[in-house]
């Protein structure tokens, strides 16, 4: 099974989604389970995984490789390290939330609904345990489909702006992607990403190819001034369009930049990191005091989430500072760890907190924070998860929030004390704006009537909240072995970064 | 030479023009005898005809050598017999589509079969010239033949303006063409497309660079290449959608066979001087389609400026000059074929009656009246937005692959912006029908099990083409080397 678990969690979530979509609106009751028992199988998938993963090489494993288009050398090649594996299994778990999420409370098109996010997921896997570049941009693009579709159908007034926004935008820096991968392929001869990471290139080349790699990863991570689409996307999208937007799709920007900017044209990013940081510090600052006005809980959290994943880019892309600084790549690697262990760490935060918008909204119809106020005395239990998943935001040691972030400011404080300075800005204005956003809304006297009439999360919520926050509390204590995992792939990368490409 | 009369066998690659001739007698015969009395007999039998043709395609035309016949008129080659494979096929399906929408407007006649047979035998022989003569042949056989289709509605009056513009353009062009050839014959002195390969080399003077000049306007009046593009929104539109279907699919084939025997073989001496022009036509041709396109508001007008846009690309390949250039511009080719076919076919399949289903608000909501003709035509928009996993993105893949081995920089990132500019209209099409609700007034959709289920197969081909590309890819680059 072990040679071919990965195409497993792709095809299998596919062909549920195909299955459900088959059994109809009619058979929705079936439908249900069938999507359910996919999404809990593709976890269970995640076991072997996870178990049977070798953390002593940063080589890739559980490798598949077939023959896909023998002409252009291009193959369907699987196979993931430190840096996707996490990813994988995050993208596994997230997909089983929205799946409960959307239970009762999904009247419109349920069959598809499910089919959406079921295809969704296994795109999402195939994204991260691609190995080759042809076949990573197939399934990067075509995620696109049922995002488009999700908001546009199951979104809120405006979904139609917003979701042909969000592709638009996505498909825009896709494409010149795309146009850099075919220029590599011409001149390796094949698609690998491997042999990318080998190509000698220019530095001439190696700028056009990383303003074409930016474009791409920069729309999806999202950094300030490309960021745009992503409030709009997530206010007008469903709950569970939300969560996986901001628990996985963002990732996928991150997740790039690891991949391939950083290996494949280390010198250009080497003249270029001054850009990348000062745009991440701008993500982390003006997007959290523009996060500070927000009125809408959902586009807090959105633009919550551009500063989160600043970090993230942050944490990539100071490797090159703390090289200049302290001269030696040993240690080079923390911005790294502190930029995975954020990413995964906001996958679970944020979609938490998505879902915890979802409840109020279920029940209330409005996202507005002056809606609400003193939903604590009405709904206790719930309170109690958004008040946790709040602080974990904030990054309060013991969750894992703090983790990553406090990994990427040691990091930063390596490579100079401003850019320490600066990202530790976050955590005033993270607090503020996110412990502003629940003492309005959670606490306080009870608001009005309607808050008033609100019962408690019921067992399916509970559910799903619960297990977010014990993955939460759990990756905050012991982050060990998210690290572990990580470590040989992150050194590997490190090396990777440092070395120069240029011919001689 | 041997006279190839004597020896029948050698003619054998000919058998699907000498196929199609004796076919199209017998429809005529068939019309005149039994339509009458039959409405849809013609059809079928003309349905049958096609695949019986396809068939001995298969069995005869399938040549390993590029086989010269006809006093060096004629070749039968790998590509021919993959254009001509092509083009039974694209044919046979635009009729299967066009059936009741001709009989919901009492123009179901057998002299429809008949053009749209002797548009076929044009676009067979324009695909197997290898003289000057043979190419404007299969040119005024393919066009008059269209012509008549156009204008084949009487009752209509927009269609027969449309038919009266595509004449006078087409008559243009045609006499451009002519002319050009008439230069390039007189300064080579010969017809034969190889003999004008081997007198054509460099340098040229002024009067080959006239010539080529006259024929590469010619080939861009007939594929629809800006500023020489105008007649075709105004046919599409105005044209029934069943001729708009099928001027829009097979057609296409045979230009492309035009460009590439005209340009990349008998005018390979002057590749120089045609790259720089088509360039120019090119970038042109994909601003103009893809901009002017989010402008329309009718959707057969919005195809017909896809089209353009489409063509830009097919153009482009040319542009890179090599033989992946020209493969890939015939795999974009087929590729839209296959796709102009869909979705033509769903226009075709969601009119009625008195109603033609050919504004963009037609669509509103289709999902909730016609799943399945949504689900196709959504399939069919992603892919020529060239969104994987669909066929579409194999195309611009290849085009793109073209240009950066040709080291075309900036042809790469216009057409590139150029994609995304599509992906808009193209978007909008899925957002009327899924997430907009259905006007009232609609008449819901209707359609024989067989035609649903052929477009059904339709969509699927470009899904299962998208996730397994190589035999296809493979079989266009083999058959040009």
């Amino acid at each position: 099974m072990h040679d071919h678990l990965l195409s497993l969690l792709i095809w299998l979530p596919i062909a549920a989604g195909i299955a459900v979509l088959l059994l109809g609106e009619r058979n929705i009751v079936a439908g249900r389970w069938l999507a359910l028992a996919a999404s809990l199988v593709a976890l269970a998938l995640c076991v072997p995984l996870m178990r049977d993963f070798d953390t002593h090489t940063a080589a890739m494993q559980f490798i598949e490789k077939a023959a896909w288009i023998p002409r252009f050398q291009a193959y369907y090649a699987l196979g993931v390290d430190g840096i996707s594996m996490p990813l994988v299994v995050l993208t596994a778990l997230m997909t089983i939330p929205v799946l409960i999420a959307g239970w009762q409370v999904i009247t419109k098109r349920p069959a598809q609904y499910y089919a959406a996010f079921l295809i969704m997921e296994g795109l999402m896997i195939g994204v991260f345990s691609a190995t080759d570049a042809l076949l990573f941009y197939f399934f990067w693009e075509a995620m696109l489909i049922p995002m488009f579709l999700i908001i546009g159908i199951w979104g809120g007034p405006r979904r139609v702006y917003a979701t042909i926004k969000f592709f638009l935008y996505t498909f825009l820096g896709s494409v010149f992607m795309l146009a850099a991968l075919i220029y590599m392929y011409v001149k390796a001869g094949n698609y690998s990403i491997a042999s990318f990471q080998s190509l000698p290139l220019t530095l001439t080349e190696q700028r056009w190819i990383f303003a074409a790699f930016l474009l791409a990863f920069a729309v999806k991570v999202p950094m300030w001034p490309v960021h745009t689409w992503l409030p709009d996307a997530h206010v007008e999208a469903p709950t569970g369009g939300s969560v996986i937007l901001a628990a996985i799709m963002l990732k996928m920007g991150g997740y790039g930049f690891l991949r391939f900017s950083l290996p494949i044209v280390p010198d250009a990013c080497r003249e270029l990191d001054g850009l990348m940081i000062t745009l991440s510090l701008i993500a982390v600052i003006y997007i959290g005091f523009v996060a500070l006005v927000q009125q809408d809980m959902k586009k807090l959290i959105a633009y919550s989430s551009i500063a989160h994943m600043g970090f993230v880019t942050l944490g990539a892309f100071l490797v090159y500072a703390i090289v200049r600084t302290t001269g030696i790549t040993t240690g080079a690697g923390m911005g790294m760890d502190g930029a995975m262990v954020q990413m995964v760490s906001h996958g679970l935060i944020s979609g938490a907190l998505f879902l915890c918008v979802g409840v109020l909204y279920d029940r209330m119809h409005s996202r507005q924070i002056a809606d609400y106020g003193g939903v604590v005395n009405t709904m206790p239990v719930f309170a109690g998860f958004m008040v946790l998943f709040a602080l974990a935001n904030t990054g309060l040691p013991g969750t894992s929030g703090f983790v990553g972030e406090f990994l990427v400011i040691l990091a930063s404080f390596k490579a100079s004390f401003w850019y320490a300075a600066l990202a530790a800005v976050t955590l005033i204005l993270g607090a503020g704006y996110t412990l502003w956003l629940v003492k309005r809304v959670v606490f306080g006297p009870i608001a009005n009537e309607h808050v008033a009439e609100l019962h408690d999360i019921n067992g399916r919520e509970f559910l799903i909240l619960g297990v977010l926050a014990l993955a939460v509390l759990l990756l905050g204590v012991w982050p060990e072995p998210l690290l572990k995992v990580m470590e040989p792939s992150i050194q590997h990368l490190v090396s990777q970064a440092a070395a120069t490409k240029i011919p001689v | 030479m041997p006279d190839p009369m004597t020896n029948l066998h050698s003619m054998a690659a000919a058998i699907p023009e000498i196929y199609l001739t004796a076919a199209i007698c017998v429809v005529l015969l068939f019309e005149a005898f039994v339509g009458a009395r039959r409405p849809g007999a013609t059809g079928t039998l003309t349905l049958f005809a096609l695949v019986i043709g396809a068939a001995l395609t298969v069995v005869f035309a399938d040549v390993a050598q590029p086989t010269v016949l006809f006093y060096g008129t004629y070749i039968a080659d790998p590509l021919a017999y993959l254009l001509k494979l092509a083009g039974f096929l694209s044919v046979a399906v635009a009729l299967l589509y066009s059936r009741t929408y001709l009989y919901n407007r009492d123009i179901l006649k057998g002299e429809y079969y008949v053009l749209a047979l002797s548009a076929l035998l044009g676009i067979f022989v324009l695909i197997s010239a290898n003289s000057l003569l043979t190419v404007y042949l299969g040119v005024e056989l393919l066009a008059l033949s269209v012509y008549a289709m156009v204008a084949f509605d009487r009752e209509s009056g927009v269609a027969a303006e449309a038919a009266m513009k595509y004449f006078v353009l087409g008559a243009i062009a045609s006499g451009m063409l002519l002319y050009g050839m008439s230069i390039i014959y007189g300064l080579t002195g010969t017809l034969d497309l190889n003999g004008i390969a081997v007198a054509l080399v460099a340098p040229h003077n002024l009067g080959v660079i006239l010539g080529l000049t006259f024929i590469v306007v010619a080939v861009a009046f007939k594929l629809g290449a800006v500023p020489f593009h105008m007649w075709l929104p105004d046919v599409y539109e105005g044209a029934p959608t069943s001729v708009t279907l099928f001027i829009g699919t097979a057609p296409k084939i045979a230009y492309f066979a035009l460009a590439l025997r005209l340009l990349a073989h008998g005018l390979a001496g002057t590749s120089v001087d045609w790259t720089a022009m088509l360039t120019p036509l090119a970038v042109l041709t994909l601003v103009v389609g893809n901009v002017v396109a989010i402008a329309q508001s009718n959707l057969k007008r919005m195809l017909a400026y896809s089209t353009i846009a489409n063509v830009g690309f097919i153009l482009l390949g040319f542009v890179a000059g090599t033989p992946d250039g020209y493969s890939a511009a015939l795999y974009y080719t087929l590729v839209y074929v296959l796709v102009a076919l869909g979705s033509f076919g769903v226009i075709v399949l969601a009119s009625r009656k008195g109603f033609e289903a050919d504004r963009l608000e037609d669509y509103k909501g289709l999902y909730r009246r016609d799943p399945l003709l949504a689900l196709a035509m959504a399939m069919l928009m992603f892919s020529t937005a060239g969104v994987p996993p669909f066929v579409g993105f194999w195309a611009k893949l290849r085009i793109f692959q073209a240009l950066w081995e040709t080291h075309h920089l900036w042809l790469v990132v216009i057409a590139a912006a150029m994609s995304v500019v599509g992906a808009f209209y193209y978007l909008r099409v899925v957002k009327l029908m899924y997430f907009d609700e259905p006007s009232e007034t609609l008449p819901a959709t209707e359609g024989s099990f067989g035609v649903r289920f052929a477009l059904g197969l339709n969509a699927a081909a470009v899904l299962v083409l998208g996730v397994l590309p190589a035999p296809l890819l493979d079989l266009c680059s083999r058959v040009i080397h």
